[in-house]
């Protein structure tokens, strides 16, 4: 690209920027405050999410967590607020809750067993959560847990769905053990290609596809993918999967199954709603990595994240008193090759200076960036920040439309002024 | 999979079940035939997606809800449930 596209493509974005702000200066000042507060995206300098699931947010608290964004009530939908993540570790309590189907058991730890089973399985056995934690070499790994459909609700044009903000999203030290080693145990059959997985939640009406995913082989049998019992050194919450819950570093949320109740190794693909319509990218659109055994469709279903960031210190349309610096801090995430550098801009993407990455809490992990800009000059200015993975993936400048809204990493540009 | 049914129906019958019920649609024609979606979920589902889908939009949300969900909506509520959205949950200026 030359210099005069460059400018060109900066120029377009900054006037996009320019009319989401202009939406948001229409608000009165209480109702921008309220909406700053309920998870609007307009004031962090994206897109904004639809007027009426705006309108529908409110703070609730579920039972053990703090008040988070309600996105739907039943099944349970709650985006956590931007300030939680302005530390690198989300709290539990502040976690996001994402459910699919309303009946959600209370799940006894005593009473719970995973079953392990399956056609490419050697010997079926069911594993108490005793068994598992005795059994088979515990360990942690520190990961991003982040839904497919996060920011589907600054997608423009709209896509139906579940309106999330930036906030379907949280890292947390997970400890548990491997799902390699409990398969291990049991045997996989050569001719095995994917692991179907099932938690103990499911549908109110019976004719409802149960939630039941599955993973390549190769992907359920590396290092990474735990069956884990606890989160931040704590029991799981109920709402995010108490007893155990899969969790597979650097794929999208839908692959960690909560509740996790039954694993079945198999040599055929699962086909249910859940593989074969939901969770599908359009072919070809995104360099993320390639479900083989999946690829029966014009389409294809999402695996892991697109790189990503999110600046969590300024707000759109925040005065910045002259003299004083911008503080620009935020995190920045990807599939778990790891956070090269995060460049920030303050004059809509002319100039990017490189922030200062914070502790390195490992590949898969939120890495946190700052960078202290100084206002010498009163004006506006157009905020952003731009991450690159230790692959060379970048954000993007376009959104990368697709009809069920995943995979949104679009610069955010938030709009201050220095007075 | 379905395991304790029983403690569900707590779980239902919670707070958070309270707090959906002040989840009001909007009164017109078609809403008590609409109203039929709480049997699987919440009403909130459905201002959260407006205003940008139109009569097409909502009436393939509502087919959807039959045909892959297995909502028990007759067939023939489908052109009610759409226009009702449509019309208070739709594109504005949308047909």
């Amino acid at each position: 690209m030359d210099k005069s596209d460059a400018r060109g493509v900066t120029r377009r974005h900054f006037m996009a920027g320019a009319a989401g702000a202009g939406a948001l200066a229409a608000l009165t000042p209480a109702t921008r405050a309220l909406a700053g507060q309920l998870g609007s995206s307009g004031v962090l300098g994206l897109a904004e999410i639809p007027d009426g699931a705006l309108a529908e947010a409110v703070m609730y608290a579920l039972p053990g967590k703090v008040p988070l964004i309600k996105k739907t009530y039943r099944p349970p939908n709650f985006e956590t607020p931007v300030e939680y993540f302005r530390t690198p570790i989300t709290p539990n309590k502040a976690f996001f809750v994402r459910w699919h189907l309303a009946g959600i058991p209370q799940v006894n730890a005593k009473d719970w067993s995973l079953s392990v089973a399956g056609d490419a399985a050697g010997n079926a056995a069911p594993f108490t959560l005793a068994e598992l934690k005795k059994s088979f070499k515990q360990t942690e790994i520190t990961a991003v847990c982040q839904c497919s459909g996060n920011r589907r609700g600054l997608f423009e044009p709209h896509v139906p769905g579940v309106e999330w903000g930036v906030g379907a999203m949280g890292n947390a030290v997970w400890r548990g053990v491997r799902l390699k080693d409990v398969l291990s145990k049991v045997g996989v059959k050569p001719g095995a290609v994917e692991v179907v997985l099932d938690g103990a939640d499911h549908a109110p009406l019976p004719k409802t596809p149960d939630f039941v995913k599955s993973l390549p082989i190769d992907v359920a049998m590396s290092e990474d993918v735990l069956i884990a019992f606890e989160m931040n050194g704590q029991p799981l919450p109920h709402w995010n999967g108490f007893p155990a819950r899969l969790i597979v570093p650097g794929w999208t949320g839908t692959y960690w199954v909560k509740q996790l109740a039954s694993v079945k190794v198999v040599t055929t693909p699962e086909k249910n709603f859940w593989m074969s319509a939901a969770y599908r990218l359009p072919r070809g659109k995104f360099s993320t990595p390639t479900f083989s055994s999946q690829l029966y469709a014009p389409n294809e279903p999402i695996t892991a994240m697109v790189v990503n960031s999110l600046i969590t210190s300024l707000r759109s349309g925040e005065k910045i008193q002259r003299g004083k610096p911008i503080e620009v801090r935020g995190v920045a995430w990807d599939r778990g090759n790891g956070i090269a550098k995060v460049e920030v801009s303050t004059d809509a993407g002319a100039h990017w200076a490189e922030a200062r990455l914070g502790k390195d809490l490992g590949r898969f992990s939120f890495r946190e960036f700052a960078l202290s800009v100084p206002a010498r000059e009163d004006g506006g200015r157009v905020v952003m920040a731009r991450a690159t993975s230790r692959s060379g993936e970048t954000q993007v400048e376009q959104l990368i439309h697709n009809p069920a809204g995943y995979h949104h990493n679009v610069i955010q540009r938030i709009y201050v002024e220095v007075v | 999979m379905r395991i304790a049914i029983a403690a569900i129906a707590v779980a239902v019958a919670g707070s958070a079940a309270a707090q959906e019920s002040k989840v009001q649609l909007a009164d017109g024609p078609g809403k008590d035939k609409a109203m039929q979606c709480v049997a699987c979920h919440s009403l909130d589902y459905i201002p959260m997606n407006s205003r940008f889908l139109d009569k097409a939009g909502w009436t393939a949300t509502t087919n959807k809800m039959i045909n892959v969900f297995g909502a028990p909506i007759p067939k023939s509520d489908v052109d009610a449930i759409a226009g009702y959205l449509a019309q208070h949950y739709g594109k504005p200026g949308a047909k």
